[in-house]
């Protein structure tokens, strides 16, 4: 690949357990374009997490190395902006204040910062919403929050871990296109971490799928729908071959993963 | 559509808990009054509220309440701004050490179950009678749910503000002032309010054992007269200070974190 932004090369994460050491992440090697949208996809329990926490810098302990635009990291790092799976956006701050964070840690003056903060979210369709504390948002926009204020420290990669997975199916697929229109406007470098498979087709340019347990690339699928998109493209005949595609790699892996699950249960239970 | 009646509308709106707060205290007095009017309560043991209400103006000017009411509050106030740096940083300390939390927690945790005003002729001996002592005693029985709520939500911080603050490459002390004490602050304010409630307490109970000070010595003086109105109205005004104390609380809370 053409100067790629982002490379992980041979990840690899082991966790000690009770009972005994446990590959969680193995021989995992991807690289991402700069402006590119690549989802990492895989049933529960793959280690989906764990790579979002290795690229985040957020796992030291790893084989493996991460560079952005060359440079070997090794620990959080500016160019990175994460987005995570949990709500957290700071209850004690208002939406500007929220968004304004990153801001406000480079010395910003505070004038700057809030209008800084309101292009951002303006961007994320939260214009109105300035002097509202989170705890008055609903989830949905608390996501939004939390994405105006990784974007605000303008990451060139931003990184996301299954963002809208506590949300409803027609709130998700409109932040889903709400996600497009600010990666298309912004041409902004994004991985995001997912387990759904239309959100996964609906955004990405490639998805990468990974095995259960260890998690290994099982396959890079190229998605060649056409740009600019919205959730219209759902419906489309397309979509649909990328959708059972993708479902039949996947398949394979999730029920090895239940089956796992099963029998670490029987285990567990056997007197 | 019909309008609603002031009735419903006074229900809905944020009076109604207010005024049926005050109405239940109104009609416990009634009760309590007709109950001694009648004999079934001796007026020896507890006196009419209608005299307790008549003596008010007596006590204020006669025996310098208002002067004894500012002594006690000043005391309170001194305890809470002591037990709040000490109690903070004792809690911040005792969750960055993992050895002194282990080694002391146990202890902070049985400080604040033990009887400590039974130790006040110690802290006589120590700060005399004074002002000092009623104060010390104050703040160390109050000092540990301080200890222990800031240790509680310094340690509950959600993992994921942590994460945030890690993933901007926040320093320690950023981490710290910008996530985690702001995390914790609505845990720490319940551990200041329970050491105000235990320092109140202790602050007056300690005032009528030594008889020194404010509302504690009048309700001991008017206690040793067996001016029992004027007992039963100096109890109100501590109740006033409790009051006080706890509303000057809430606001302070809510201006530090108006989402609460």
């Amino acid at each position: 690949m053409d100067n790629p932004i982002l490379v992980a090369d041979k990840l690899g994460v082991r966790f000690e357990t009770a009972e005994g050491p446990v590959t969680a992440v193995d021989d995992v090697s991807f690289s991402v374009r700069q402006g590119e949208f690549l989802s990492i996809i895989g049933p529960s329990g793959c280690g989906k997490s764990t790579v979002f926490n290795v690229i985040g810098g957020l796992l030291s302990q790893h084989d493996g190395t991460v560079r952005v635009a060359g440079e070997l990291i090794d620990g959080p790092h500016r160019s990175i902006g994460m987005v995570f799976q949990e709500e957290s956006t700071f209850p004690w701050r208002n939406v500007t204040d929220n968004v304004a964070f990153p801001l406000e840690l480079t010395g910003m003056p505070k004038q700057n910062r809030a209008e800084r903060a309101r292009h951002f979210i303006k961007m994320v369709g939260l214009d109105g919403f300035e002097k509202r504390f989170p705890g008055e948002l609903s989830g949905g926009m608390r996501q939004r929050v939390s994405l105006a204020r990784t974007l605000a420290s303008e990451p060139k990669i931003l990184l996301m871990d299954e963002p809208f997975a506590a949300l409803d199916e027609q709130t998700r697929l409109l932040l889903g296109d709400k996600v497009l229109q600010i990666q298309q406007q912004l041409k902004q470098t994004t991985l995001l971490i997912t387990h759904n498979i239309t959100e996964a087709v609906q955004m990405s340019d490639r998805i990468l799928v990974m095995t259960y347990r260890p998690g290994r690339v099982k396959r890079i699928v190229n998605i060649d729908l056409p740009r600019p998109r919205t959730s219209d493209i759902v419906g489309s005949e397309a979509f649909g071959r990328y959708v059972a595609q993708i479902w039949a790699d996947l398949r394979e892996e999730a029920s090895r993963g239940m089956r796992d699950e099963e029998d670490h249960m029987l285990h567990e239970a056997a007197p | 559509m019909t309008a609603a009646t002031p009735a419903r509308r006074f229900l809905a709106g944020d009076l109604a808990p207010a005024a049926t707060g005050l109405g239940c205290v109104v009609l416990f007095f009634i009760v309590l009054e007709t109950l001694i009017r009648t004999g079934v309560i001796s007026e020896y043991i507890v006196p009419p509220p209608s005299e307790v209400v008549a003596s008010f103006g007596r006590v204020v000017m006669e025996e310098h309440i208002i002067r004894r009411f500012f002594l006690t509050i000043g005391e309170c106030l001194t305890t809470g701004v002591m037990i709040t740096v000490f109690g903070v940083v004792g809690g911040v300390l005792l969750y960055h050490y993992r050895i002194l939390r282990l080694a002391v927690e146990t202890w902070v945790a049985a400080l604040a179950a033990a009887p400590v005003v039974l130790a006040y002729p110690l802290f006589m001996v120590i700060f005399g009678r004074n002002a000092w002592t009623i104060i010390m005693i104050g703040f160390v029985a109050a000092l540990s749910p301080v200890i222990l709520k800031t240790v509680e939500g310094l340690a509950g911080t959600r993992k994921v503000l942590i994460d945030v603050g890690r993933s901007f490459n926040l320093s320690a002390s950023q981490q710290f002032f910008k996530i985690m004490l702001p995390a914790a602050l609505p845990t720490i304010f319940t551990g200041i309010r329970l050491g105000l409630i235990f320092a109140l307490i202790n602050i007056v109970g300690v005032e009528f054992l030594i008889n020194y000070g404010g509302l504690g010595q009048l309700i001991n003086d008017l206690a040793e007269r067996y001016d029992l109105p004027g007992t039963y109205a100096a109890i109100c005004f501590v109740i006033l200070v409790s009051v006080v104390f706890f509303m000057t609380l809430e606001r302070i809370e809510r201006w530090l974190r108006p989402t609460n």
